[in-house]
């Protein structure tokens, strides 16, 4: 005969002001195997605690039911006081009068009634509930990070600066990102280089940072302290054991008009390249793409310049595996591609603000290039078309944001910061000119921030305009912009030099087929979805990976940073213990009587359930099943759901459990 | 091709013209058109700005006329009567009550799925390189600077055709008959349109914008889908040219005109002889 208790809290009033407690514990009493039932005004606190406790020792219980709050909130709570008293953890269960009774009724003799149903749903289920043992794991000490930009940097250094080891792998031929390509930085103004240079070379020379640069995750299997990871190395026909860097191969090239994509096309590379002087590692790479010798067995110039002989056109992709035990997808952003990008086909998304048709009409990362000192024109803000210094700018916020029609939906967050940020660097280089914002709100929320935006307009004298760009036309050589100011109720015509759109952020390309690899949900937009918004942010679903940066949402460079050291201290946090605990509450298989169909296999999501063998004790095959990976489990019983013998059952949440349950209702 | 044709009022009235350059272009293209018997206003000008449910029903009974008589496309060379019929089609799809209102008052069932063309739209489905191959006179003087207006192209969400604010197609159909569009800016600006009983002084200001844009881009012609644009830019061209003191002299072509020419109609077939700024080709061939 089971010795049940039930404990029932009053949550002060939440639950007492509809739920007759008292009631509710004398008819929990009535029901079979019922042993004792208590009301306390706060369970959860210290002598509620202390009264579960008591009662367990002295009604000597073998099962408990706590009839309170959501088991989102106290089930931890309530495991740990009842482990204190000696009872397995796994033997209790919730009965949740609060969030599924007393705040969504009124009536207080129904919702009484109902109550003391979920108890006696509660009763039948514990009954069958028996001891688990959390699952241990043994966790290997290395992490991977995948990204190299100014999240994926930071996270790294400071998962090895914590004593483990990094596997960094970046898609790019240098780390750096983003970061490394902008001017200077918001509410500050430094040098975005200058800060973070130093950096990246610290996460090229750390003694427990491997770099894998020019390479992408080609594949990931395993789980949680177990995973292997398959990274195709991208050929980069250069020798990288040999190269010194000296950078004479370069020089040589002849195709020196090939677009640079760390310019964003501003400027131009050779086709033998590093994308930038300050690149970690300082190797080239040959874009094959380009390359005379690579596409028709030409030219080879580089190879013969070479002292070291380290071009090497026998260079191949090259796939190499490495384990973790935790994963950082720190991916970052892209811009949104105006004038090509959009939801439906026919809709170019703002093809009326010429990018593309329009030479001087640019985006704000291309800005960034052309004010940065180390851009293609060494800082000198000249346009596009001519060359010259453009004595009138008109900088248009939210391209792409906030905009459900041909655009995202969503804010980006950092355009107010940078777009004012523009303007000021636009203005101490060129003194005569006059910068003109188009914003819609001006949203300046962080240390520093609105003060800066203040500058810019005060100090600085830009224009701001709050009001959407209908149109940007070319007319005698002046790109006229026609938007509207909607505080001063007037439509506005500025004959600009040159146009600069900040337009919305959205993940990186490839960032969705990541996620597919990593089991990491993402939303409609293609930003990785956290596993809880406030209080697990860098964590997501699939155990042991987490995210940082862009590529959860638009963000910016601090909290790029903070976010990656987030990651980084749950990383340490995971390779802390020297193994894992993860929660018993997973499928298992019969295995005796598992058909070997494998329509689990193909339907779970986790990809946790396996082919696998029966094997007599001689070794002999007895017989084939499918069989749960008790690392990647995650319990969310859809095996149980489509097994056609009935041989998959989740442990906690038993078949047998269920209709106990559902039957204590009739 | 045979698809159902609706004029609306101003194909049977003071834009005619646009209906017999229609009818002998896509005659030769081989497109047969069968009006709808019985059509009535599609609700456009008063309707709509008065009465929501008049303003559905309206487009709702031609549209259920067209499925009645077995039609399962419509072309509506006027983009206002497209869209009204387009945006009742809509509504009554969105909202049940509605659709009821319109069901009982127009004692059919409100066609939801209805086809309902414009121009281009018409020429696309013939088939560009088909127009191509047909050609027998390529307008190679002519630089045509393409005009679409607002109603043919938005709002968006109802006509869900082309781009509204960068369009291509009308460029696509010129091309294909041998002339030039040129690159210019005021292709999706307001001529002004209805206002030109209400406040004739800013159509003349608005639609000499679009002439002068089109002329400094090197424009000889334009060319319009839609009877209110050609009313305001080629017979009130006179009135501008007076109001501002220039000359313009740009002829305005249907589509529909200069398909025809390309495909070796005459122009008294076409019509154009009726417009009030004579073109180079009219010229040329008097």
């Amino acid at each position: 005969m089971a010795r049940i208790g039930v404990f029932l809290c009053w949550c002060g009033e939440n639950i007492a002001r509809t739920v007759d407690v008292a009631q509710a514990a004398e008819a929990s009493r009535g029901i079979p195997g019922v042993r004792c039932a208590e009301h306390y005004k706060y369970m959860c606190s210290d002598p509620g605690q202390a009264l579960i406790r008591e009662k367990i020792v002295s009604e000597r219980l073998d099962a408990a039911v706590v009839a309170s709050c959501s088991p989102h909130m106290h089930l931890k709570t309530f495991r740990r006081a009842v482990a204190g008293a000696g009872l397995n953890p796994y033997r209790i269960e919730i009965a949740n009068i609060r969030e599924h009774c007393s705040w969504v009724h009124h009536d207080k003799t129904a919702a009484t009634a109902k109550a003391i149903d979920l108890i006696r749903m509660a009763v039948a289920k514990v009954r069958y509930d028996h001891a688990l043992e959390p699952i241990r794991v043994p966790v290997t000490r290395r992490a991977l990070v995948i990204g190299g930009g100014v999240a994926g940097i930071q996270a790294a250094l400071d998962i090895a600066d914590a004593g483990y080891e990094v596997v960094l792998v970046e898609r790019d031929p240098s780390i750096g990102g983003k970061m490394a390509g902008l001017s200077e930085t918001f509410p500050t103004l430094d040098c975005s280089q200058c800060i973070l240079t130093p950096r990246m070379v610290e996460a090229g020379q750390h003694p427990r940072i491997r770099l894998h640069t020019y390479s992408e995750v080609e594949d990931v299997q395993g789980f949680i302290g177990n995973f292997e990871v398959t990274i195709r190395k991208k050929a980069r026909y250069v020798d990288m054991t040999k190269c010194t860097g000296c950078g004479e191969c370069m020089k040589v090239c002849p195709l020196k008009r090939t677009p640079s994509e760390f310019d964003f096309c501003m400027g131009t590379r050779p086709a033998i390249y590093m994308p930038f002087p300050q690149a970690v590692p300082a190797r080239p790479v040959v874009d094959k793409n380009v390359c005379a010798k690579i596409i028709r067995n030409g030219c080879g110039l580089c190879e013969k310049k070479c002292a070291p002989g380290a071009i090497n056109w026998q260079d191949r992709d090259e796939l190499i595996k490495e384990q973790a035990g935790a994963i950082v997808v720190a991916t970052g952003y892209k811009l949104y591609d105006i004038g090509r990008e959009q939801k439906s086909a026919g809709i170019t998304g703002y093809g009326e603000y010429g990018y593309g048709k329009y030479k001087d009409v640019i985006d704000a990362l291309q800005f960034e290039r052309l004010v940065s000192a180390s851009g293609p024109t060494n800082g000198e803000i000249k346009r596009p078309s001519d060359g010259a210094a453009p004595q009138s700018v008109v900088f248009i916020a939210c391209v792409g944001s906030r905009d459900n029609a041909k655009g995202m939906a969503y804010c980006s967050k950092i355009c107010c910061m940078y777009t004012a940020k523009h303007t000021m660097l636009y203005k101490h280089k060129v003194h005569s000119g006059q910068a003109h914002v188009f914003y819609m709100d001006i949203r300046a929320g962080g240390k520093g921030y609105d003060e800066f935006v203040r500058r810019a307009i005060e100090q600085d004298g830009a224009k701001y305009y709050r009001g959407r760009v209908s149109k940007i036309t070319q007319e005698d050589g002046k790109l006229i912009v026609r938007g509207a100011d909607t505080l001063a109720g007037t439509p506005v015509t500025v004959a600009a030099d040159m146009v600069v759109l900040a337009s919305a952020m959205r993940p990186a390309d490839g960032v969705e087929e990541l996620a597919r690899k990593l089991n990491v949900g993402y939303d409609e937009n293609g930003f990785l979805l956290e596993s809880h918004p406030k209080l697990r942010p860098v964590e997501t679903n699939s155990a042991g990976v987490f995210i940082c940066g862009a590529c959860h949402a638009p963000k910016d460079i601090p909290e790029s940073v903070a976010q990656a050291s987030a990651a980084a201290s749950k990383v340490a946090v995971t390779f802390a213990a020297s193994e894992l605990t993860r929660e018993p509450e997973i499928a298992k298989i019969d295995e005796q009587m598992c058909a070997a169909c494998y329509t689990c296999v193909r339907t779970c999501p986790y990809h946790a359930v396996e082919r696998a063998e029966v094997r007599s004790p001689k070794g002999a095959l007895v017989k084939y099943t499918a069989r749960v990976n008790q690392g990647l489990c995650m319990g969310c019983g859809t095996c149980v759901a489509v097994c056609p013998s009935k041989s998959a059952d989740l442990e906690g949440f038993s078949e047998e459990q269920i209709y106990a349950a559902v039957e204590a209702l009739s | 091709m045979k698809l159902g044709y609706y004029p609306g009022c101003a194909l049977h009235g003071s834009s005619n013209d646009y209906e017999q350059s229609l009818k002998a272009c896509l005659g030769a293209l081989g497109v047969e058109l069968e009006e709808l018997d019985d059509w009535i206003c599609c609700g456009a000008s008063a309707a709509h700005s008065l009465n929501h449910t008049l303003d559905v029903a309206l487009p709702a009974r031609n549209l259920a006329l067209a499925r009645r008589q077995g039609h399962a496309e419509i072309l509506a060379p006027c983009p206002m009567c497209s869209m009204q019929l387009l945006k009742a089609a809509k509504a009554a799809a969105g909202d049940v009550e509605l659709r009821a209102a319109v069901e009982t008052i127009i004692e059919a069932p409100v066609d939801a799925g209805a086809g309902v063309l414009n121009l281009i739209q018409v020429f696309e489905k013939s088939g560009l390189d088909q127009i191509k191959s047909a050609v027998k006179r390529p307008l190679k003087e002519l630089k045509v600077a393409c005009y679409y207006g607002c109603l043919l192209l938005r709002p968006p969400a109802v006509t869900a055709f082309d781009d509204a604010e960068e369009p291509r197609t009308m460029e696509a159909v010129v091309a294909a008959a041998g002339a030039s569009p040129v690159d210019w800016n005021y292709r999706t600006e307001c001529c002004g349109a209805g206002m030109t009983m209400a406040n004739p002084e800013t159509v003349l200001e608005l639609s000499n914008r679009i002439l002068e844009n089109a002329r400094a881009h090197g424009a000889n012609c334009l060319a319009v889908a839609c009877p209110m644009c050609h009313v305001n830019l080629d017979m009130k061209q006179a009135a501008i040219e007076q109001r501002y003191g220039v000359r313009y002299g740009l002829p305005v072509y249907y589509l529909s005109d200069l398909v025809g020419m390309a495909l070796g109609l005459p122009e008294a077939g076409l019509g154009t002889q009726r417009h009030f700024v004579a073109g180079p080709v009219s010229a040329k061939e008097a």
